[in-house]
């Protein structure tokens, strides 16, 4: 029989309670068919994603690479270089916006389908199922002795969740190296020590993560779990039990004689609810969902998939756990659920959202394949030539981001162009990917030198159709 | 699902009295006491791994091999030897600044075999010499030179103008580093009279164009080319200076001793100059660089100075 938690009276914290392991039934419905759908989609955009190739001259023909060797990013045609660290804080940002807003909306949806946390746990207990059977099976195997059948069942499940765990964490090194080479390397012993840790590591957390704390990692590790409680609102769509229908006058009841159809049994005051425990043992957190909203919960709909089931089988209406909003379920005069996103904190995220992704897209499409930037060397502020003319020094460097070698001309403007010194350079020419800086000096006449306070340097790409880089320079004159 | 025994039965005890006192049994959580157990395997493989036991006068040796460390040292007799030490901190700091110098090494090596013109005109190169002539700089130069390489008037010349006591080319600069340079001029104050002096002090600061007074220069400028002072011996009869001595230009705007820039009004001005003729120099010492510094490292030097700090042109 299924004890829920809040039978025992007194809830003590989990950390000091004996580790019951979950053990969760296979259910059928549209939340598992959704949940099913979005593994794959993950799945094989994080498996597959290192192995697409790309052409690409300038770097690895890899779609995406994450080269911190070379501090450059690739993504697809896009090339991320340290100095567009902005981007991140805007990407962090719209993060952050998107779960604000679907946590308003739909409570816990990125815990419940998206997080890697619930996907790999997902796999996981699927891999249970496959070697170990369902759930009495799995149940039997767990109170058994260690005999030979329980150690190969045992041996075989976690075996296969090392192994993913290892492909997890092998996967995870191919977004930072080139895949084709690394494999070989890697098995061979010959790739670089960062190459081994990173895998180690991931294999190692992987499998403890998702075959062995689980749910612990929800309801005692994770912190947003936590955090987007305080976002929902009593409008925002969580996974519900219908008390009034479920329970009913005289409480949930399981199916005797003469309570067997659903006009007998409201005859009597009992509800829609038969107690026959499938919400819970579906359940990957090991809740009971009629004891209402909890901090466990992750949304993922599984029990309403098993009371749907239940409630076809039995002849009573679809919907006694449902995705409902508090107010609704507590109203006396219910209506169909439905998302209510006219809220300012819904619409408030949206705008947020909104905002922030335009800025972001703006800026990637706007950026320059030009990059410079000019700094003064002020040891010593200025130089007074023999002839009475003052020089400044400055170190202009430029970056070149297009995937070519470029050459560039650099100019002045606001003074006359033969102040300029680059040196000896016939001329300047930057690599792909590469930055370089130039020393270079300015000279005025004393008189023009006492009245000028600033002028332009102005780096000419010659690349068709690129703008030219004017930047702002200071002066010191006597 | 069972029913949580922690949150319904009482603790246990561990089963014995005495005197009535009984003690509880509360074990360690089991992560914990795994954690505790973790710990044991580390220390043998630990063990396995890296020196650990000592055995009499000796140790055992790991299987890693990391109980020696092996780095290239320098004698006080400038021969580079190789050391092998038991493996300590100071000793992994050596060996890693050999791997750095190894590292280094190819660059110096291609700014030694290239000409000074090739050099300038590699953009990439010039790069390196940029940073690693500012650390070299930064090292040995800075304390009289200062730091951006401006100097100190009346102590160590400008590197960063035009002006080049001791000539301003590759080679020139180069000669300056590696053997050195000593700069003199004599006092005046025996030869000649206070008088005299002020002529010569006026007639200086009119070949920069500073205030002065015009007929005091005149005849200042007469004493400078006479035998009595002598000024042209090294300064030249234009006063131009000369490269092979030292000896300043004292046409162009650039003040190497007499501070002039730095005083106010024309008294102040002059009186600097004077000072300069009284007593005369013998600070101008450039020490010499060749066999403290790499032949490399003073090529490379000379290229910072020349291209990175200064008007060699």
């Amino acid at each position: 029989m299924e004890a829920s938690s809040s039978t025992n009276g007194v809830k003590k914290s989990p950390l000091l309670n004996r580790h019951i392991p979950i053990v969760t039934r296979s259910v059928k419905g549209k939340f598992r068919t959704f949940k099913t759908a979005v593994m794959l989609i993950a799945y094989s955009v994080y498996f597959l994603l290192p192995w697409m190739p790309w052409d690409r001259h300038n770097g690895a023909s890899q779609a995406l690479l994450f080269d911190l060797e070379s501090r450059r990013f690739f993504i697809f045609n896009l090339v991320v270089y340290p100095q567009d660290i902005f981007w991140l804080a805007m990407l962090l940002f719209i993060a952050a916006a998107l779960l604000f807003f679907t946590t308003g909306l739909i409570g816990r949806a990125w815990c419940g389908y998206f997080c890697f946390q619930t996907l790999w746990t997902d796999l996981f207990i699927m891999i249970e199922r496959m070697v170990q059977g369902e759930r009495p099976a799995r149940l039997r195997l767990l109170k058994q002795p260690w005999n030979t059948e329980k150690i190969l069942k045992m041996g075989a499940s976690h075996g296969l969740m090392i192994l993913v765990s290892f492909w997890t964490g092998v996967t995870f090194a191919c977004y930072f190296t080139y895949a084709p080479d690394f494999l070989p390397k890697l098995f061979a012993g010959t790739a670089a020590e960062a190459g081994y840790i990173t895998v180690v590591v991931l294999t190692i957390t992987t499998y403890v993560a998702a075959g062995l704390s689980r749910e612990h990692i929800c309801t005692l590790a994770c912190p947003y779990a936590r955090f987007q409680s305080v976002m929902y609102e009593p409008d925002t769509l969580a996974v519900a039990y219908d008390v009034r229908r479920g329970e009913g006058t005289a409480g949930r009841k399981v199916p005797s004689k003469g309570l067997r159809t659903r006009e007998e049994r409201q005859a009597a005051g009992h509800g829609d609810c038969i107690d026959c425990g499938f919400c819970v043992q579906v359940c990957p957190t090991g809740i009971d969902i009629r004891d209402g909203l909890q901090y466990q919960c992750i949304s993922c709909g599984l029990c309403i998939d098993a009371c749907n089931n239940i409630m076809d089988s039995i002849g009573s209406p679809r919907g006694l756990i449902r995705y409902d909003s508090e107010q609704n379920i507590a109203s006396p005069t219910p209506h169909k659920p439905h998302l209510d996103w006219k809220r300012p904190k819904v619409l408030g995220y949206a705008a947020a959202l909104l905002i922030a992704s335009l800025i972001l897209g703006y800026n990637i499409g706007s950026r320059n394949d030009t990059d410079a930037n000019v700094q003064q060397i002020r040891q010593p502020l200025f130089i007074v030539l023999s002839d009475g003319s003052v020089r400044n020094r400055y170190q202009v460097n430029i970056a070149n981001r297009t995937d070519d070698d470029q050459r560039y001309e650099l100019k002045v403007q606001g003074i006359p162009a033969k102040s300029l010194d680059i040196g000896n350079i016939p001329e300047i020419r930057v690599r792909a990917g590469k930055t370089l800086s130039l020393n270079v000096k300015v000279d005025l006449p004393a008189d023009m030198a006492r009245n000028t306070k600033e002028f332009f340097f102005v780096i000419i790409p010659t690349i068709a159709d690129a703008e030219p880089v004017v930047i702002k320079t200071h002066f010191n004159g006597q | 699902m069972s029913q949580d025994k922690a949150t319904t039965t009482a603790p246990k005890t561990m089963g014995h009295s005495w005197d009535g006192i009984e003690e509880y049994n509360n074990p360690l959580p089991t992560w914990w006491i795994w954690g505790f157990y973790i710990t044991f395997i580390f220390t043998v493989v630990y063990w396995l791994l890296y020196p650990a036991w000592p055995i009499g006068g000796n140790y055992t040796k790991g299987l890693t091999g990391l109980h020696t460390i092996t780095y290239t040292a320098k004698t006080v007799d400038g021969k580079e030897v190789e050391k092998t030490t038991h493996w300590n901190m100071r000793s992994k700091f050596l060996h890693e600044m050999n791997e750095m110098e190894a590292i280094q090494k190819q660059w110096f090596d291609k700014v030694a075999s290239m000409s000074y013109d090739d050099v300038a005109k590699d953009a990439e190169l010039m790069q390196f010499v940029n940073s690693a002539g500012k650390t070299l700089f930064s090292d040995n130069c800075a304390p009289c030179h200062q730091a951006g390489g401006q100097g100190k008037i009346g102590f160590a010349p400008n590197l960063t103008d035009d002006h080049w006591q001791f000539g301003g080319t590759y080679d020139e600069i180069h000669q300056t580093i590696e053997h050195g340079r000593r700069g003199f001029m004599p006092a005046f104050k025996e030869v000649l009279e206070d008088q005299q002096i002020t002529q010569l002090a006026n007639y200086v600061l009119s070949l920069s164009g500073e205030p002065h007074d015009a007929s005091l220069a005149t005849v200042g400028a007469q004493l400078f080319k006479s035998e009595e002072a002598g000024c042209y011996y090294c300064h030249g009869a234009d006063a131009k200076g000369n490269t092979q001595m030292g000896s300043a230009n004292l046409t162009d705007k650039i003040w190497l001793w007499a501070d002039v820039d730095g005083k106010a009004g024309q008294e102040a001005k002059l009186a600097e100059v004077k000072r300069v003729i009284t007593s005369g120099l013998d600070r101008g010492v450039m020490p010499t660089w060749g066999g403290r510094l790499k032949p490399e490292q003073i090529k490379l030097l000379t290229v910072y100075v020349h291209d990175s700090l200064g008007g060699g042109r």
